[in-house]
């Protein structure tokens, strides 16, 4: 959910919106938002599964030091979804384990 | 390898202070930052800060980073943001990693560390489940970003994060349903405590969490009185129907980066932890490496910003560019205004245990 | 000091027993015809605006800024000032005598939505609870008083000490 109104920062300025892929679903963020914050206030709740029991994890610090929001972006894996913002076709995909990184294509 | 005069690491409140400080006295300052944007975590602070004009008390953190980083546009400061310094070697050359792709080593005639510090978390049964996070991370999130992580939060912890970040998550539209502290004393200044309680949210002392439930996300907490030897007291749970649960049980310095320049280490659990050892100017025991804000010692944004003005003070004039007089007065001016924040009932405590590390041999 | 502020370090706020036994807390004699400041501010925390901000010199923290702030009721003129310039927002306006059995209260206020004049809302005390019905006589929301509201209502005076704010209302 958006803050649209707030009592000391005041509403919402307009931002222009973009598209990402989430998951292969597009979805429509504002540009210069974190991937993680994007995510979330379109109710996506975790953003990778652990690589053993395969639970749940979300954002825990918020500033890029935990590694607990990380997020394969682009085919690259381990990305801090919380400090990265988010660019218009940027794919994202939630990260099984340690993720898998973009293999080349052999003929 | 290029040279610069004197680096600062972090451009937070206690970086900047300490680029500002120097570059006034005439040296000329690289501020090197990991994030995209300075102000470290002066932007989420959005509410007025306690001190006395001269600390610009009543006036929002927001504003005062706003403050600090036009000052900053004025002077011979070099900022280079996306860059992380990931060594100190040699004592003064610096490595840093820019937009994750150009490796550069800056040599120093200074160096500034003022890193801050990391939220501490707390492990009970579910804690890894998404909608656990940092009261800090809350708090980036609602003002920052503003994005509400959750509409009913449950709080850890009652001290000045906890009550601050409370406050702050009802300003933004959430339902803040309990504030738990596990001591039998809540922590945070009774001014902050007493807005949040009359906007409606119980208290609890001596009560802690004991799990988090939920599937994909946090859909209740437990909670559980506990007794005079911090143990749970069995019968005594209560489930609240909350989506969040913030974790506000203090912070630890980020020393990695002094300690592996070859900082000594000093104990003192009252700020944070492991903290490097420094004089009364912030200089600590590897030459010409000073510190400042945080990582030496957990306190507020506004002794921070003092120690950053210290700090900053001390390298401009170890390189000869003010004066003894001047260096010894506006040092002392320095001193006094940290003095007055480190006094009172809830100061005195920080005061004694920075005194501790400075005298520690 | 610790005795006195058990309420305060349990429950979040403080009693009215632990107001009353500390310096800072005075509630304008019910026969002052001007509102005055009141101070809640108990425990002496590194701050001193409310003395800096105050036009009238009414507000005394000294030298010392973790002394306990003491407004002189002789010199407050009720102008709010204060109000908005308290970091901790621990400063509110009263006076017991406004219109027949109504009391008058002007309080910081940091929420959205702001209520609206002539609104009636619920006053709440200290603990959050509700105490009675008021009404909103002004809503001050001025640039010098940076991003903070201050709100005046009126409430029936036999409430008079117990009230210190509004329910929040709902988006």
């Amino acid at each position: 959910m958006r803050i649209d109104d707030h009592p000391v920062l005041g509403p919402l300025e307009e931002r222009k919106q973009i598209t990402i892929i989430v998951d292969g679903e597009p979805l429509k963020v504002f540009e210069g938002e974190m991937i993680a914050a994007a995510l979330i206030a379109n109710g996506k709740q975790y953003l990778r599964k652990t690589v053993k029991s395969h639970s749940p994890r979300g954002i825990y610090c918020g500033i890029g030091r935990c590694t607990d929001c990380v997020m394969t972006v682009d085919g690259v894996p381990n990305v801090r979804t919380c400090i990265t913002e988010v660019q218009d076709g940027m794919v994202i995909e939630t990260q099984l384990g340690y993720g898998t990184w973009k293999q080349e294509k052999h003929q | 390898m290029i040279e610069r005069e004197i680096v600062v690491i972090g451009a937070g409140p206690a970086g900047l202070s300490a680029a500002l400080e120097a570059a006034r006295s005439g040296a000329s300052v690289l501020i090197i930052d990991e994030n995209h944007r300075p102000g470290g975590q002066l932007f989420k602070q959005i509410h007025k800060f306690f001190g006395s004009h001269e600390h610009r008390a009543g006036v929002r953190g927001i504003d005062i980073g706003t403050q600090l980083i036009e000052d900053a546009s004025h002077l011979d400061i070099e900022v280079w943001l996306d860059s992380e310094v990931c060594g100190i070697f040699h004592e003064r050359e610096v490595w840093v990693v820019r937009s994750r792709e150009l490796s550069v080593t800056v040599k120093a005639k200074s160096i500034i560390i003022a890193t801050g510090a990391v939220e501490n978390a707390v492990n009970f049964t579910g804690w890894t489940l998404p909608g656990v996070m940092g009261a800090g991370a809350a708090q980036t999130m609602i003002n920052i970003h503003r994005v509400l992580p959750g509409k009913k939060v449950l709080m850890i912890g009652s001290g000045n994060v906890g009550v601050i970040v409370s406050y702050q998550l009802l300003q933004a539209g959430a339902d803040v349903k309990a504030v738990v502290e596990a001591a039998g004393r809540l922590g945070g200044y009774g001014v902050h405590t007493a807005k949040v309680r009359r906007a409606g949210v119980p208290f609890y002392t001596r009560t802690t969490v004991l799990e988090a439930r939920g599937n994909d996300h946090v859909s209740e907490a437990v909670i559980v009185s506990l007794d005079d030897a911090w143990k749970p007291i069995p019968g005594t749970e209560k489930v609240l129907d909350v989506d969040t649960i913030c974790i506000a049980a203090g912070l630890t310095p980020l020393v990695e980066l002094a300690f592996a320049a070859g900082c000594r280490k000093v104990y003192s659990p009252v700020l944070g932890g492991m903290v490097p050892w420094h004089d009364a100017s912030m200089r600590t025991n590897v030459p010409s490496l000073y510190i400042a804000g945080d990582v030496s010692g957990v306190e507020e944004a506004s002794t921070a910003m003092e120690e950053g003005r210290l700090a900053g003070l001390s390298a401009a004039y170890s390189l000869r560019y003010i004066e003894k007089d001047e260096y010894d007065s506006r040092f002392n001016d320095a001193l006094r205004r940290i003095d007055s924040l480190r006094s009172g009932m809830f100061g005195e405590k920080r005061r004694i245990a920075k005194h501790a590390i400075i005298n520690h041999i | 000091m610790k005795e006195i502020q058990q309420e305060l370090k349990v429950c979040g706020a403080p009693s009215l027993d632990e107001l009353h036994a500390s310096p800072c807390y005075q509630l304008p004699p019910q026969d002052r015809r001007a509102l005055a400041a009141v101070i809640e501010c108990v425990e002496g925390i590194p701050c001193n605006p409310c003395e800096t901000s105050c036009p009238q010199n009414a507000i005394t923290v000294g030298e010392e800024i973790t002394a306990l702030p003491v407004v002189n009721l002789e010199a407050c003129t009720g102008c709010g000032i204060c109000v908005a310039a308290c970091p901790g927002l621990a400063i509110y306006l009263k006076k017991y005598l406004f219109k027949d059995d109504r009391a008058y209260i002007a309080f910081p206020f940091e929420y959205l939505p702001l209520p609206k004049e002539g609104e009636t809302v619920t006053m709440v005390n200290r603990l959050g609870e509700s105490v009675c019905e008021g009404t909103v006589l002004r809503v001050v929301k001025i640039k010098k008083m940076d991003r903070t509201a201050v709100i005046h209502c009126s409430y029936p005076n036999r409430f008079y000490e117990e009230v210190v704010s509004i329910r929040r209302l709902s988006l």
